[in-house]
C-alpha cells in the first residue's frame, strides 16, 4: 500500500503541490487551452483523491506529524504539519475544489471562454494548493506566505470575467478588504513572536490568556481570521465577490476559503488556556449577530448568487455560536459544553461546504442554462432542468438545517450545548439561554428564504420565456452535484460514520477538553438515534407515497389550470415574485436592511404604464463604511503624494526603511 | 408495551375528534346545534375516497407537500409524551427535532403551494413563511425554560417533570410560558384570531389558501395531518397548563384525554369570542408572545 511507503503528512504535501501546480500546463501558450484544461483537471481530481485519502487516514488514527524545512530567511524554519484538526479541514479543501473542476469542464468550457479560461484555471490551482499549505503551516511566515497566495489567487478567480464592471469593482473591493484582514494577521504574528519569542506556533494550551498580550491576540485574530470568514461587520466584501466569481469559484470560495478563516481562529484558540469569559460570549455574539441579519440580508436579495453569499455570512455565524459555546465551556469547566459546541461547529464547517457548493454548482446549471441570475426573471425551471432542481431542493433543505439531512446534525450538536449551558449559573447561562431561540430564528428565516428560491426560481412557470432554460446539465455538471448530495444525505442520516473523527478533531482544536475528563462524543449526543429516527421517516414517507400513488391509479384524476379565484386565463407574469414573497419579512428587518422601493405615482381614472422597483442594499457598506471612508480619504490626501506610481521611489522606501531598521536596531 | 399501544392509537385516531369538538363549543356559543362530533372523520373518509385534479403547473413538489408534512407531524408525535406517560422514544436532543420535524413539514407545504404558481396562495406561504420565523422562538425560549427547571434534555423528561409541585415554585414563569404557548399554538394551527380555517376569502387566508389547489386524497391527508398538528402541538401545551397525575396510568390517561378535550373546548370558545385579528398586527402579538417566553426564561435563569 502507499500508505505504509509514504506517510500521511508527504502525501498531503504531494498533494498540495500537485493541485497548486495542476493548472500549469494552462500559462504555456503553445499547449491549446482544450488540451490543457483537461490536463488540470485530471491533476486536480488525483490531488483531491490523495488529499481526502491521506487526510481521512490521519483522522482515523489520531496521529499527527511535523516536517522541519530549514530555509534561508532570518526567521526559524519553515515547519509544516498534519494534525485531526488541520485534517478535519482539508477534508472540504481537496473536496470542494476537485468537485468545482470536474464542473468547470462544462460550466467555463475552454473553447467557450478563450480570453480568461487559461488564467482562470492557473490560479484556481493555485489556490487549492495554496488553502492546503496555510492549513498545514506551523510556523508564522509560511502561514503568511501561504495566506498571502491564497488571497491574492482568488482575487484573480474573482475577477476572472474583468471586462465587466462590476466585476472589476467586486475584485477591488475584495483586494482591499482582504488586505486589511492582513493587516490584522500581520499585527497578530508579531505580538506572537513577542509573546514566545518564536516564530513556530507555541503548542497547544500553552499560553495564559488572561494577560493584555492574550487580550491583544485575541482581537487581532478575530479581526483578521473574520474579514476572510466574512463574520458580520466584516462581512462587505463577500456578497458582491461571490456574485461575480463564476459559479464553480464561488463554491470554492463560500465552501472553503471562508473555512480557512475559520480555521486561523481556531488554531489560534487552541494556543490558549484559562480563557475568559467574555471572549466565549463575543464570538457567541458575533455569531447571533452574523447569523440573524446574514439571513435577513438573504431574504431580501434578488440575485440568486448574492443571496446565496449571504447565507454565507449566516452560516459562518452558525459555525462561530459553536465556537462560542465551546469558549463558554472551557471558562466554565464544561467538558460537554465544549464538545459538543466544537464538534458541532466544525461538523458545520463541514456540512456547510457540501451544501453551499451544491447550491452555486446548481445555480451555475440555472445560469448556464438560462442566461441570467435575477431571480424574478427566472421560474419553472424545474420542468426543464429536472435533476439540477432535485439535486439543488436536497441542498435547500440541508442549508435551512432539516431533518433528515446533514445540516441539521451540526445544529443539533450546537443546541445541545446550548442546552447544557443554560444549566449552569451568571452570564454564562444567560448568554447561551438567549443564543438557543436566535438560531432557532436564524433556521426559520432560512426556511423562508429557501422557499423563496426554490419555489420562485424552479416552481411555476417561467416568468420570460427567453430566461426559461433551455437544456439539463451535462454528466459533468451533474456528477459532483450529485456526489456533494449524496454526501448531504449520508452525513444526514448516518452521523454515526463521522463521530471518531469529529471527536479526534474536536478534542484537537479545544485541548482543554482532555484536561477536564474527555466526555466521548457517543455519550453526549444519541447520534444512532438520529439515524433511526431519519429512517422511521424516511419510510414513513414511503409508505404514504406508495399509498398516494396507489390511490391515484384507482380514482379519476382530472387537468385544469391552477385556481385563480375565478378568473380563467392566469399570465406567468401573475404569480407572486421573489420580492412579494419577502415583503413581510424585509419590512419587519427594515430598521437594519434598509429596503429602497422607488414606488411610481398613480394619478387619475386611467392611470398611464408605469413601474415600481425596491431592493435591499448592502446597507453596512453604503450608508457606513463608504462615508467613513471619504472623510477618511479627504484628511488623508496630503500623504498620498508618498504613493505616485513611480516604482524608482518605491525601491527608494525600502532602502530608507532598511537603513533606519538597521539604525535603530544598532543604537 | 400497553403505553405505546395506546399512545400510538390516541395519536392515530383522536385528533380529529378535536376539530369535532371545536366545531361543537362555536355552534354552541353560536347557538346552533352543529355539525356531529365525528364530522371531521366522515370528511377525511369521504376525500380520501374521491378523485384528484392537478393544476398543469405543478410538479413533483405539489404532490410531495401533503405527504412529507403529514408524515413530519407523524413522526413528531412518537417524541411528544401524553399526560404523565413517556413518549414512545425519548432521547438527549429530541426537542430540536420536534422543532425541527415541523420546519420541514412546512417548508414542503410552503413550496407546494409556490408550485401553483397562484399569487394566492403564494401570498398565503409568504405569510405562513414570515409567521412561523417570528413563533419559533418562542418555542425554544419555552424549552430552555423547561431543560432548566427539570435539568434534562429530552421532552419526556421536561414535560413529565412539569406538575403542581413545579408551578409552587416556578409558577410565574410558567404562567408566561402558558401565554407565549398558547399564542404559538393558535398561530402554528391556524386558530383564530391569526387565521380562520373558515373562512371563503382567499385574500385573507394563510394555511387554507396554501391549500387551495389540493384535492381528494391529498386534501385528506392535509386535513388529517392539520389535525394531528393541533393534537401533538396540544399535547405539548396540555402538560404546562394542566399538568394533572395520579401516577395510575388508566386513570392518567383518562386524564390525558380529558385535558385535551377541555383544550378544544378553549379553542373553541376563544374562536367564538374573538375576532380576526387585522394582518399587520399579527407580527406584533408573535413578537409579544417571544417576549413572555423570554421573561420566563430570565426568571428561572437569574
Amino acid at each position: 500500500m502507499i500508505g505504509e511507503v509514504f506517510s500521511s503528512g508527504t502525501i498531503l504535501i504531494i498533494a498540495t503541490i500537485c493541485a497548486a501546480l495542476s493548472g500549469l500546463p494552462m500559462i504555456v501558450p503553445r499547449v491549446p487551452a482544450v488540451t490543457g484544461q483537461v490536463v488540470s483537471i485530471v491533476l486536480m481530481l488525483i490531488a483531491a483523491l490523495a488529499g481526502i485519502g491521506a487526510a481521512i487516514t490521519v483522522l482515523v488514527t489520531g496521529r499527527a506529524e511535523l516536517f522541519v524545512i530549514p530555509w534561508t530567511l532570518p526567521f526559524d524554519n519553515c515547519v509544516l504539519g498534519v494534525d485531526p484538526l488541520s485534517a478535519w479541514f482539508l477534508l472540504p479543501i481537496f473536496l470542494i475544489p476537485g468537485c468545482a473542476a470536474l464542473y468547470a469542464r462544462t460550466y467555463w468550457h475552454a473553447r467557450h471562454n478563450p480570453a480568461n479560461v487559461r488564467k482562470m484555471t492557473f490560479f484556481f490551482g493555485l489556490l487549492t494548493g495554496a488553502m492546503s499549505a496555510v492549513v498545514l503551516a506551523r510556523d508564522s511566515i509560511s502561514f503568511l506566505f501561504a495566506w498571502e497566495i491564497m488571497a491574492t489567487a482568488a482575487y484573480f478567480l474573482v475577477s476572472t470575467e474583468d471586462q465587466k464592471k462590476e466585476v472589476k469593482e467586486a475584485g477591488t473591493l475584495y483586494m482591499i478588504t482582504t488586505h486589511i484582514g492582513t493587516l490584522g494577521l500581520f499585527a497578530l504574528f508579531p505580538l506572537l513572536n513577542l509573546y514566545t519569542g518564536s516564530w513556530l506556533f507555541p503548542a497547544a494550551a500553552s499560553l495564559n490568556a488572561s494577560s493584555p498580550i492574550a487580550t491583544a491576540l485575541f482581537l487581532t485574530a478575530l479581526f483578521g481570521f473574520g474579514m476572510k470568514a466574512g463574520i458580520m461587520p466584516l462581512h462587505i466584501w463577500l456578497p458582491s465577490a461571490h456574485a461575480s466569481a463564476p459559479s464553480h469559484v464561488s463554491a470554492a470560495m463560500s465552501g472553503v476559503i471562508l473555512k480557512v478563516g475559520i480555521y486561523g481562529l481556531v488554531r489560534t484558540l487552541t494556543f490558549f488556556h484559562g480563557v475568559p469569559l467574555w471572549w466565549g460570549c463575543f464570538v457567541l455574539l458575533l455569531g447571533v449577530v452574523s447569523g440573524v441579519v446574514g439571513v435577513a440580508f438573504a431574504i431580501g436579495q434578488h440575485d440568486l448568487k448574492r443571496l446565496l453569499a449571504y447565507h454565507s455570512i449566516e452560516n459562518i455565524g452558525i459555525i462561530f455560536m459553536g465556537i462560542g459555546v465551546a469558549l463558554v465551556g472551557q471558562t466554565t469547566g464544561s467538558s460537554a459544553m465544549m464538545m459538543l459546541g466544537m464538534a458541532g461547529a466544525l461538523l458545520h464547517v463541514l456540512n456547510h461546504a457540501t451544501f453551499k457548493a451544491l447550491l452555486f454548482l446548481g445555480a451555475g446549471s440555472v445560469i448556464h442554462a438560462s442566461g441570467t441570475r435575477e431571480i424574478d426573471q427566472l421560474g419553472g425551471v424545474a420542468r426543464r432542468l429536472p435533476y439540477t432542481a432535485l439535486l439543488f431542493g436536497v441542498g435547500a433543505v440541508a442549508i435551512c438545517g432539516l431533518p433528515p439531512l446533514n445540516g441539521f446534525i451540526s445544529e443539533f450538536l450546537i443546541y445541545l450545548g446550548f442546552f447544557r449551558g443554560v444549566q449552569g449559573t451568571g452570564i454564562a447561562a444567560a448568554a447561551t439561554a438567549l443564543a438557543a431561540p436566535a438560531l432557532a430564528m436564524v433556521g426559520g428565516l432560512a426556511v423562508a428564504c429557501f422557499v423563496k428560491v426554490y419555489g420562485i426560481v424552479f416552481l411555476g412557470v417561467p416568468r420570460s420565456e427567453e430566461h426559461a432554460g433551455g437544456h439539463e446539465a451535462t454528466w459533468q455538471m451533474l456528477m459532483p452535484m450529485t456526489l456533494l448530495a449524496m454526501l448531504c444525505a449520508v452525513i444526514g442520516l448516518a452521523p454515526g460514520l463521522l463521530e471518531g473523527a469529529l471527536q479526534q478533531a474536536s478534542m484537537t482544536a479545544m485541548p482543554a477538553i482532555l484536561q477536564k475528563g474527555v466526555q466521548p462524543l457517543a455519550a453526549l449526543v444519541p447520534l444512532p438515534l438520529l439515524t433511526i429516527m431519519g429512517i422511521t421517516l424516511l419510510m414513513l414517507l414511503a409508505l404514504l407515497y406508495f399509498w398516494y400513488r396507489y390511490r391515484l391509479t384507482t380514482s379519476p384524476v382530472g387537468e385544469t389550470v391552477t385556481w385563480g379565484c375565478g378568473y380563467q386565463r392566469p399570465l406567468a407574469r401573475m404569480q407572486y415574485s421573489a420580492s412579494s414573497f419577502a415583503q413581510m419579512l424585509t419590512g419587519l428587518f427594515a430598521f437594519v436592511l434598509k429596503p429602497q422601493a422607488h414606488r411610481p405615482r398613480i394619478a387619475g381614472i386611467f392611470p398611464r404604464r408605469t413601474s415600481f422597483q425596491s431592493h435591499v442594499p448592502e446597507s453596512l457598506l453604503e450608508l457606513v463604511y463608504i462615508p467613513a471612508l471619504e472623510r477618511f480619504y479627504e484628511r488623508f490626501i496630503p500623504i498620498r503624494k508618498l504613493q505616485n506610481g513611480i516604482l524608482q521611489q518605491y525601491v527608494l522606501y525600502y532602502l530608507i526603511t532598511l537603513i533606519v531598521l538597521f539604525l535603530s536596531d544598532n543604537f | 408495551m400497553t403505553n405505546i399501544l395506546i399512545h400510538l392509537l390516541l395519536a392515530i385516531f383522536m385528533p380529529p375528534l378535536l376539530l369535532g369538538v371545536i366545531g361543537k363549543t362555536k355552534a354552541a356559543f353560536a347557538g346552533r346545534i352543529g355539525a356531529p362530533f365525528l364530522q371531521p372523520y366522515y370528511d377525511i373518509f369521504r376525500l380520501l375516497r374521491k378523485g384528484t385534479v392537478f393544476s398543469t403547473t405543478t410538479t413533483w413538489i405539489f404532490r410531495a407537500g401533503p405527504i412529507v408534512s403529514l408524515a413530519t407531524t407523524a413522526v413528531a408525535a412518537l417524541l411528544i409524551p401524553f399526560g404523565a406517560h413517556p413518549a414512545p422514544i425519548s432521547f438527549q436532543g429530541d426537542m430540536i427535532l420536534y422543532a425541527y420535524l415541523f420546519a420541514l413539514g412546512r417548508f414542503f407545504t410552503m413550496a407546494a403551494a409556490l408550485d401553483t404558481g397562484s399569487s394566492f396562495e403564494g401570498m398565503g406561504s409568504a405569510r405562513e413563511a414570515t409567521y412561523s420565523c417570528l413563533a419559533e422562538p418562542t418555542l425554544f425560549f419555552a424549552l430552555i425554560t423547561l431543560s432548566r427547571l427539570s435539568g434534562s434534555y429530552s421532552l419526556s423528561a421536561m414535560l413529565i417533570k412539569v406538575s403542581s409541585s413545579i408551578w409552587l415554585e416556578a409558577g410565574a414563569a410558567l404562567i408566561l410560558l402558558v401565554g407565549g404557548m398558547f399564542i404559538v399554538l393558535l398561530v402554528e394551527n391556524c386558530r383564530i384570531p391569526f387565521d380562520d380555517p373558515n373562512t371563503h376569502l382567499e385574500l385573507t387566508m394563510i394555511h387554507e389558501v396554501m391549500v387551495l389547489d389540493h384535492s381528494g386524497p391529498a386534501f385528506g391527508l392535509i386535513q388529517y395531518g392539520a389535525s394531528l398538528k393541533l393534537f401533538v402541538l396540544g399535547a405539548f401545551f396540555v402538560h404546562l397548563a394542566l399538568p394533572y397525575a395520579t401516577g395510575t396510568p388508566s386513570v392518567d390517561w383518562l386524564l390525558f384525554i380529558i385535558s385535551m378535550l377541555e383544550l378544544a373546548v378553549i379553542i373553541g370558545t376563544v374562536e367564538s369570542v374573538m375576532a380576526r385579528l387585522r394582518l399587520v398586527r399579527i407580527p406584533q402579538l408573535l413578537v409579544a408572545a417571544t417576549i413572555l417566553a423570554a421573561f420566563s426564561t430570565l426568571l428561572v435563569i437569574r
